[in-house]
């Protein structure tokens, strides 16, 4: 690339600064657009995943199964081990295992849990709950129960228990009264209600009972196991590499919310797609404007050209001015689109603080650089053809001789 | 033809077109020049005066016959070598002046220059200062063609077809465009050029008063020569 061709591709531009401003402000404009895609785009992703891994365990760590297996495949006799129906998934060793898992990295929060099934009943009324046991001042490790609870307190006594709000409605209890739970281990007590939350999943708000650890190992008839240990890790991504890694330390069985997640995954890839299609068509728009407005101008400047190569300027050094004209467009106006992009979104709040009906941009995954680094190759690649076409014009009929 | 000759042609054909529309524009021209000589081509309008130019200034090829300058065969050159020959010895000024309109005086002198170097430089700047004092227009090296008068850009053309020194100008009707008192402008400068730097100039005109400058009268008739 020589310097002369530099000088003229510039000197061509500073001199039409009209032209040149308007063709930089339609490649400013297909950026903008291709940024604003990737952040909202992004911030969406962030969003769902935010929304769906807010209140869930990251990481469920439980009994492994005990599936049929076949023993000494190689002996004449077959012997088969069949699924244990006899003893109840339960982590019966658990108290080592809590200080492994705590010095794991990533892993934020830790609660072990008794789990079981009970129905609650008030008066004639019956509905089957999943009740949880926590331990004292691990009420809120995995779901924030303290910031949910719209009626009552969070304190876990040994005869309270916290319930959903819809179980409330569709059962008309209030705080202070008095429930019978019966578990599947077919034990009954009774119970005060002690409060009542909102975390805004269904089904926890119908069918979630907190309880007092203790409370909870009575009720379930387990003397010293306990069902899962339920975790949270920083950054949720990582669950599943984490969750590997737990595996092994523990022996236990440990599944990723990304397993349970299939469905929201695929829903994020095909965004994703969505996002690269209407990405693809800002950087064709920006090929086919450059490469027009690159059209135009050779056939205005035929005669500039033609008299250029009548005194000695190779093609080579007319096709370099062109493409050098084309990419200094595209790499002006990405950085003018890039630079007004970011300040457009400068403004918003972050996707951790988008409220419902807002959008959920996020600059973060504005990817500015890719975006100036594609439209910059796409201008290039604009030009290409047309600096062609204007290498191969012919002197003599340029200048009309 | 004298022993000093810069170029030389000999049964120079050109013929446009093919078949039935085949028309022969040149039908064997036997032609060559001495150096610092400065020649007057007349002729009427289309026996081939353009044409012979621009084949002569390696812009077109000829169809037949020989075309040899400097030593160098033409007519056997590669496109890239007839372009490299091109920037060195041969300048030209056109009818109209075909300035870059975004360059200024002095940067369109430098251009055939600066095509070839890739560059401008101060060497450049410095013999594009000369030739522009030389053409009467070193007050106006930084103005653009669009604020100079017809005759001003004409000199502009005709500076710019020396900077790179070249043995032979080729200039089809330079004057063509303007008037009497530019017209003769534009001939002193060529005529007082030819005599100081001994570059050799080949004038298309159909100008009498023109041609009645010039030494040596080459005249053509449909597409022959019919005195020289
Ligand atoms: N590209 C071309 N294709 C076909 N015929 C051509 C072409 N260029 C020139 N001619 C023909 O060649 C002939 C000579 O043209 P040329 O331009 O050389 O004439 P000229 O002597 O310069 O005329 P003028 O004085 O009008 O400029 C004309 O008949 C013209 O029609
Ligand atoms: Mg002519």
């Amino acid at each position: 690339m020589s310097p002369y061709a530099v000088k003229l591709a510039i000197r061509h531009l500073l001199s039409h600064p009209g032209q040149t401003a308007l063709l930089m402000a339609g490649v400013a404009l297909g950026v903008s657009v291709f940024i604003f895609m990737s952040a909202l785009i992004g911030g969406l992703a962030t969003l769902l995943t935010l929304r769906t891994v807010g209140s869930i365990p990251h990481i469920v760590m439980e009994m492994p199964d005990r599936d049929p297996a076949i023993l000494s495949p190689d002996g004449h006799a077959q012997v088969v081990l069949q699924k244990d129906l006899s003893r109840r998934d339960q982590i019966a060793i658990w108290q080592p295992v809590i200080p492994i898992i705590e010095k794991t990295p990533g892993i934020s929060a830790v609660s072990p849990q008794i789990r079981g099934s009970a129905f609650i009943e008030r008066g004639q009324t019956v509905a089957p709950v999943g009740v949880i046991g926590v331990m004292p001042g691990k009420l809120s490790e995995i779901a924030n129960i303290d910031a949910a609870m719209v009626d009552g307190s969070s304190n876990l006594p040994a005869d309270g228990i916290l319930i959903g709000s819809r179980l409330a409605r569709d059962l008309g209890l209030r705080v202070g009264q008095v429930v019978r739970l019966s578990s599947d281990r077919g034990r009954a007590r009774s119970f005060r209600i002690g409060g009542v939350f909102t975390l805004g999943i269904a089904s926890a708000d119908r069918q979630a009972v907190y309880m007092n650890f203790t409370t909870a190992r009575a009720l379930f008839d387990l003397s010293t196991g306990i069902s899962r240990i339920e975790i949270r890790v920083v950054p949720a991504t990582d669950a599943a590499a984490i969750a590997e890694r737990l595996r092994r330390s523990t022996g236990l069985k440990a599944t990723s919310w990304t397993e349970d997640n299939s469905q929201l995954f695929e829903g994020l890839d095909a965004q994703a797609r969505t996002g690269i299609i209407i990405k693809a068509f800002s950087l064709v728009t920006i090929i086919v404007g450059i490469a027009s407005a690159m059209l135009l101008s050779i056939v205005r400047r035929q005669s500039e050209i033609g008299i250029m190569r009548a005194m000695g300027a190779s093609k080579g050094l007319v096709i370099s001015i062109f493409v050098l004209e084309g990419t200094l467009i595209g790499l002006v106006g990405a950085i003018v689109g890039a630079v007004i992009a970011w300040l457009a979104l400068l403004p918003l709040p972050p996707v951790t603080e988008v409220r419902s009906g807002g959008l959920p941009i996020d600059r973060a995954h504005g990817d500015f650089l890719l975006a100036i680094t594609l439209t910059t190759l796409a201008a290039m690649l604009a030009s290409i053809l047309p600096a062609r076409n204007a290498a191969r014009i012919d002197p003599v009929e340029a200048i009309g001789a | 033809m004298s022993a000093e000759a810069i170029f030389s042609v000999s049964g120079l054909t050109k013929r446009f077109g093919e078949g039935e529309a085949e028309v022969l524009v040149l039908k064997g021209i036997d032609l060559s020049m001495a150096a610092g000589e400065m020649a007057a081509l007349l002729g009427p309008s289309g026996s081939g005066k353009s044409t012979l130019l621009t084949i002569l200034g390696t812009l077109m090829r000829a169809s037949g016959g020989t075309h040899d300058m400097l030593g160098v065969d033409l007519m056997q050159a590669s496109e890239g070598q007839r372009t490299k020959f091109r920037s060195k010895h041969l300048g030209f000024v056109f009818q109209f002046h075909h300035l870059l309109p975004d360059l200024s005086a002095l940067e369109n002198v430098m251009m055939p220059a600066a095509c070839a170097a890739g560059r401008e430089t101060r060497a450049m700047r410095e013999r594009a200062t000369e030739l522009l004092d030389a053409v009467g227009l070193a007050d106006r090296r930084d103005y653009r063609p669009s604020a100079m008068s017809g005759g001003q850009r004409q000199r502009v053309a005709v500076a710019r077809a020396l900077i790179n020194n070249p043995v032979l100008v080729l200039a089809d009707e330079p004057t063509g465009n303007l008037d009497r008192q530019s017209a003769d402008h534009v001939m002193d400068l060529i005529r007082s050029i030819n005599q100081t730097m001994a570059t050799s100039f080949l004038i298309s005109t159909h100008d009498e008063h023109i041609a009645g400058q010039c030494p040596r009268r080459i005249e053509l008739l449909d597409g022959r020569i019919v005195r020289s």
